[in-house]
């Protein structure tokens, strides 16, 4: 135990010494996003994150907006297991043919008003596995989309931008 | 000569394969009656079924083919037989190798391929759904890829456990974490996990028939999109391939530069997945503080060579980016601080009861299965397989520095942490040696064309275990077939096991402890 607690001192809260350029990125966008949340979302956005196809790569990221260096938590963005709690879905594609069902049920499964955000190459529009018997292509081709976050993958400030842009334009 | 292979030519004679034999990989090629009775010999032989696969060469002006590779010890093979067009049925090896029943209903599901005496009589389709038109064939060459295909009535038959007090539990495709989709149905009593029957192939993306659109050079880039989190080993698996079959090698620098990425690669995932089985024990203290050295990897990754998980970093050739002195100075400096911050938090993972408590014992996968199912990868060898194809089939730098082979017997979650514990101690003593000798020169060749009907096959050790590519080129020098074996091929069928006996609430963390890919199973 005490071996836990020295560690945890000795560690400090990582959220805070950011490399300048990151910390300046993350906090700009941070408050603007805490902002909107608090506004629109009555201070907490949840999101349903779906992977419609990915290659993971994706999701990678999406884990990494939730350590305690990006910490997204911070700004009121949590994750839920269920689409019935959440007010957007996070989707990765491309959407293969085998997840199309899937899919359409989890938004339908979501309360309205709800918010669809495309993320990564292959979700804006199927990325390198393009169009196939497998690939329906973007997330745009099955549900509608309110934004999409290209990257491949996006890093966690671009996904943490992307959800801000989405989460101010409505 | 190999002793698989001294062994199979003793009894079947030289055949020699049509068209170029692989390269980097010795090839027999047997009629198909004789099927079973190699895999008889090479079971007996102590081989164990790598992967088994099938080929569409009716451009070559042949019909189908079925491949088995095998491997002993350091031997690796490829053991072919022939199929005419017209009658594409061929003796089932899931007598001798329980394993192949997956490799054959995806073929059957995939190419048409028909087993034959099939030990199970499963002929369910694999990563072909059931509302799939029965008859599509996506990896035959009449297949057009581009279609549509329309949906049609089915159903998928689960397998029944029936008696007093058995439930059914149905999870997913649509997990509950930021994780990748696949159904898993149990059957229980009380708490006790009666059965586990995985259906996977959601993320099933059409890759291995992509790769026959793509010219060599975007196909690597493809290949490192089949699993992003080994985005380098699925990228060096295909180059390895390729160049094994234009009959070049990278330049040394190249060489020593994709070892150096394939080892941060291990370490930055190793790390994360230490943090989360922590985490699904209820110990998120140590999933937040393992996070924090992964993220300064990732964060390296991207400042020395550009991308956080260095994808297109492995090209067809070599590398797309070199390493500078500060950049290398750099990273020893960051090994010694990672090596001192990851130590404390092992001794805390070491000191805590509860934790202990979680994950010894559970999810134990017998050494005997693990053989049997032809599990690779740290799953292996936390299940006592001397399994590490940097060690069997090392190529540069790893013939000079070879790795440290962690081999457990206790087959337990703690095992396969375990494992991992000591691969990161491992692959920073690498990187460090990788380092301080780094050659000069190129860091990379251009490709000679790769000519027509000639193949290339490689094994790559990637952070979840041995990744197989075996790459085939057309009449016109295109690629006509890439066959991938992502080790979440042969792993899942682990975990099926792994969990039979423990309590349901125990199942994320014996999922967690493997971890395998879904994307590179579904392809």
């Amino acid at each position: 135990m005490l071996r836990i607690l020295h560690q945890i001192f000795r560690t400090g809260v990582v959220t805070e010494p950011l490399a300048t350029e990151v910390e300046n990125e993350v906090v700009l966008i941070g408050a603007g996003l805490e902002e909107a949340i608090r506004r629109r979302f009555s201070r907490s956005l949840v999101i349903r994150q779906v992977d419609a196809g990915s290659c993971n790569g994706c999701e990678l990221e999406i884990i990494a907006m939730n350590n305690p260096i990006y910490n997204c938590e911070r700004f009121g963005i949590s994750f839920t297991a269920s689409p019935r709690f959440a007010d957007l879905l996070l989707v990765t594609g491309p959407v293969s043919v085998n997840m199309e069902i899937p899919l359409r049920r989890t938004y339908d499964a979501t309360p309205g008003p709800k918010l669809v955000v495309a993320v990564g190459d292959c979700g804006c529009n199927g990325g390198i596995f393009g169009e196939s018997y497998a690939s329906l292509g973007g997330v745009g081709a099955v549900i509608p989309v309110d934004a999409v976050i290209p990257g491949c993958p996006p890093s966690p400030t671009d996904l943490l931008a992307g959800i801000l842009k989405v989460v101010r334009g409505r | 000569m190999t002793t698989i292979l001294a062994k199979m030519t003793a009894q079947f004679g030289t055949v020699a394969s049509p068209g170029a034999a692989s390269h980097g990989v010795p090839e027999l090629s047997i009629p198909r009656t004789r099927f079973e009775e190699a895999a008889h010999l090479l079971k007996s032989a102590g081989a164990r079924l790598v992967a088994e696969w099938g080929v569409d060469e009716s451009l070559l002006g042949r019909g189908y083919a079925v491949i088995a590779c095998f491997s002993a010890g350091r031997d690796y093979l490829l053991v072919r037989c022939e199929l005419p067009l017209q009658d594409p049925t061929f003796p089932s090896l899931t007598k001798k190798y329980p394993a192949a029943f997956r490799f054959e209903r995806q073929m059957e599901s995939l190419m048409g391929l028909l087993p034959t005496g099939h030990v199970h009589s499963d002929h369910r389709p694999w990563i072909k759904f059931e509302d799939w038109p029965a008859d599509a064939y996506p990896l035959r060459k009449g297949f057009d890829a581009s279609q549509r295909m329309p949906r049609v009535a089915g159903e998928y038959r689960w397998a029944r456990v029936r008696g007093e007090g058995v439930y059914e539990i149905a999870v997913g495709p649509v997990h509950a974490g930021i994780i990748e989709p696949g159904h898993f149905r149990f059957q229980a009593m009380g708490e006790d996990v009666l059965r586990l029957e995985e259906r996977l192939g959601y993320t099933h993306k059409g890759i291995e028939k992509r790769f026959e659109a793509l010219s060599w050079t975007q196909g690597a880039a493809l290949a490192g999109r089949v699993s992003g989190d080994c985005t380098v080993a699925h990228a060096l698996g295909f180059c390895r391939a390729l160049e094994a079959l234009c009959g070049v090698e990278a330049p040394p620098r190249a060489q020593w530069l994709r070892a150096l990425f394939l080892e941060r690669e291990r370490i930055a995932n190793h790390l994360g997945d230490i943090g989360a089985i922590a985490n699904d024990a209820a110990f998120s203290f140590l999933l937040y503080q393992f996070s924090r050295l992964k993220e300064a990897i990732l964060r390296s990754n991207h400042r020395l060579f550009g991308h956080r998980y260095l994808m297109d970093r492995v090209v067809a050739g070599g590398v797309a980016v070199d390493l500078g002195c500060d950049g290398s100075a750099g990273m020893i400096e960051e090994l010694a601080w990672l090596s001192d911050e990851f130590e404390r938090l092992v001794e805390i993972y070491d000191r805590s009861s509860s934790l202990e408590d979680r994950v010894r014992t559970t999810g134990t996968l017998s050494p005997e299965l693990a053989r049997d199912l032809g599990t690779v990868g740290f799953v292996a060898r936390a299940s006592g397989q001397a399994l590490d194809c940097r060690v069997l089939a090392p190529f540069p730098p790893y013939d000079r520095f070879e790795p440290e082979m962690t081999v457990l017997a206790s087959c337990d979650v703690h095992a396969r942490a375990w494992v991992r514990v000591s691969e990161i101690r491992d692959s920073i003593r690498l990187i460090r040696e990788f380092l301080a000798t780094l050659p000069g020169g190129e860091i990379s060749l251009p490709l000679p064309p790769a000519g027509p009907d000639r193949s290339g096959f490689s094994v790559v050790e990637g952070w979840r275990g041995e990744i197989v590519y075996w790459l085939q080129s057309g009449s016109r020098g295109e690629i006509n077939r890439c066959m991938i074996r992502d080790p979440s091929s042969v792993n899942w069928l682990g975990l099926e096991q792994a969990v039979l006996g423990n309590i349901v609430p125990d199942f994320p963390l014996c999922n967690k402890s493997f971890n395998q890919s879904y994307s590179g199973h579904d392809l």
